[in-house]
């Protein structure tokens, strides 16, 4: 069940387009704000919500890349892996990233504390490599400062 | 040399309230497009001959002149900013919007003006929070202060301008799959025509132009466009937001007037390449343009230009290729991006762009073989404008395609040797 702050959130943006339908991806994106991701119950009541069915949300919300329908860790690092961090070093990087947390990309670590997943040019490639950590974004990286970086994140 | 767009960026990455933007000379374009026509809008900026900064290059004001206006006009009119900004390679917009969120807001509602739009949608990339919490500040500051909603200081004029924050996905940037996101549905490109100006988003008259497009339009309102012709080196008008990135001494960002050298930007702005590199090539605008070579340091980085030479100079930022990086690794990066990205309804585009990435790997691996070279090339002819329903393939095969051309000995030289020589 979506809670009241969620409904709210979701009902709050109606004025903003003509039609209920256009909430689609805001109301997956509200929902994963609050819960970290986008569950079948929570895509059913955003289907009576917002009234589409909900095989066509599940098709929206596959499309898009930030929408995840699978648990994620507490934290979710997304690296860049496109292609002036690729000149820079994202494979160190990766392979840095993927050897200190045990997992390969798109796991989450035993512990639940952090998803791993890659993400295409975060727009600051003149601070390359770069990464995002939740809303956080890390800029000219490497090996010794990502693990002072990944200990800020509990 | 004189600054416009970021004439305004705080030196400490903060950006000005609305308070401090207005002492500056802030919204003073909103008050003079307030008491011009409409028409007259249009006008001024099709005599400044300001071309989209999007990566297309179309020319604005000619744009606008195609939407329907006057009392029997459809409505509502919609305006979006394209402010997707996924294209590797490309960073210019994301500052514009951290650092001067008035300014886009300003030029938009002097660009809806012209239009006579009545609701406008800033299409950000998720993953820009800084820009989504700064423009959400400043989108309320305008609206306390009647830049926005009803009867715009007193003029008549009523907007509505929202945020939308993007799931996330290349085409989303692409006009009509921008569309479709907007409406809920997948960012699939719509069939043209009708033309979104004709029948856009809901089915209405729509605009959408990139971030710093937007941005130019209240300078050129308050200024005319002579003045933004005399700003520019060249015959595109007004100033533009070069970048560059690699393993140049000083990656960054610089406002230029359009039209500057690429030497200039190269060596002067950027420092030239670090030490104990070569220069090899770089990708003028992004990740979808051909590669520009030593012959070409030249060349004035314009839209009319550019091309002539035989690439494009897409968004400006440049991404730079040293000679330690491999080529062939460089494009299967790409290929890697734009496959992925492929929306999958053309079967050049999803399946060719695949088949691309999986060859440049095996090559890249020493398992290529002399044949692949020239599938390499028949994919991107199969990718050509023309052959698919958007944009994205044709711009996923520039950089392999001029890769084959300027490169291919280092490609053969994988296929002979059985091994990449820079591993
Ligand atoms: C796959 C694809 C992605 C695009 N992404 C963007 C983008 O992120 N931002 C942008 O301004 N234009 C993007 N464009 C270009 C837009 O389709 C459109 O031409 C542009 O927003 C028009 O604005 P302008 O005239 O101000 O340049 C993209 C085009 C394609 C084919
Ligand atoms: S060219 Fe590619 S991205 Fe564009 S419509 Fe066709 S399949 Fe989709
Ligand atoms: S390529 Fe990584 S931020 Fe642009």
């Amino acid at each position: 069940m979506l809670s009241p702050e969620e409904r709210q959130e979701i009902e709050g943006e109606f004025g903003h387009y003509p039609d209920k339908r256009a909430l689609s991806i805001d109301a997956m994106r509200i929902v994963q704000r609050h819960r970290g991701w986008v569950s079948d119950d929570a895509l059913k009541d955003i289907s009576e919500i917002l009234e589409v069915p909900v095989s066509e949300l599940d098709s929206v919300a596959t499309f898009y890349n930030l929408i995840f329908r699978k648990p994620v860790g507490r934290h979710v690092i997304m690296v860049c892996d496109s292609i002036s961090c690729w000149v820079m070093g994202y494979d160190r990087l990766r392979d840095h990233l993927t050897g200190h947390l045990g997992i390969k990309m798109g796991e989450t670590t035993a512990d639940g504390r952090f998803t791993l997943l890659p993400i295409v040019c975060l727009g600051t490639c003149d601070h390359a490599p770069a990464m995002m950590v939740d809303n956080d974004l890390h800029r000219d990286l490497d090996a010794e400062k990502i693990d002072g970086i990944l200990e800020q994140y509990k | 040399m004189e600054k416009v767009l970021t004439k305004d960026v705080p030196a400490d990455g903060s950006a000005f309230d609305l308070r401090t933007y207005e002492r500056a000379g802030g919204y003073q374009g909103v008050r003079k497009a307030l008491k011009m026509a409409p028409k007259e809008v249009v006008e001024v900026i099709k005599q400044s001959g300001l071309r989209g900064r999007g990566g297309a290059g179309f020319p604005t004001g000619l744009k606008w002149s195609f939407v329907p206006t006057g009392t029997d006009a459809p409505h509502p009119k919609y305006l979006c900013c394209n402010a997707d900004e996924m294209e590797p390679g490309t960073f210019k917009d994301r500052l514009l919007m951290e650092s001067t969120p008035h300014q886009l807001i300003e030029g938009m509602i002097c660009a809806a003006r012209a239009i006579e739009a009545d609701v406008a949608y800033i299409f950000l990339r998720g993953e820009y929070v800084l820009s989504a919490e700064r423009l959400t500040k400043a989108l309320t500051e305008a609206y306390e202060h009647n830049y926005l909603g009803k009867n715009i200081l007193g003029s008549g004029f009523s907007l509505e301008m929202h945020l939308h924050l993007s799931g996330g996905r290349y085409m989303c940037g692409e006009e009509t799959g921008l569309l479709n996101a907007l409406e809920g549905k997948r960012a699939n490109p719509r069939t043209k025509p009708p033309f979104p100006q004709i029948s856009g988003l809901f089915g209405k008259p729509t605009i959408v132009q990139n971030v710093e497009t937007l941005c130019n339009i209240h300078h050129i309102i308050n200024n005319g466009p002579e003045w933004f012709k005399g700003l520019s080196k060249s015959a595109d008008g007004g100033t533009k937001l070069y970048g560059a990135s690699g393993k140049v001494k000083r990656p960054g960002l610089w406002e230029l007037p359009m039209g500057t050298t690429v030497r200039e930007i190269l060596e002067e702005h950027a420092g030239g390449m670090r030490e104990g590199l070569r220069f090899r090539g770089l990708l003028p605008g992004g990740a979808s343009t051909d590669f520009l070579v030593e012959e070409h340091l030249d060349v004035k980085m314009d839209f009319t230009e550019v091309q002539k030479v035989g690439s494009r100079m897409g968004t400006g930022t440049m991404i730079v290729m040293d000679d330690r990086t491999c080529p062939v690794g460089f494009c299967k990066n790409l290929e890697h991006f734009f496959a992925q990205e492929s929306c999958g309804w053309c079967t050049p585009c999803w399946s060719g762009l695949s088949w691309a990435e999986k060859m440049l790997g095996s090559i890249e691996d020493g398992e290529g073989q002399e044949a692949d070279l020239e599938r390499l090339a028949y994919i991107c002819k199969f990718c050509a404008p023309g052959n698919t329903f958007c944009a994205l393939a044709p711009g996923a095969v520039e950089p392999l395609q001029s890769a084959l051309k300027y490169f291919r000995e280092d490609f053969e030289r994988h296929i002979h040797e059985k091994r990449c020589p820079w591993r």
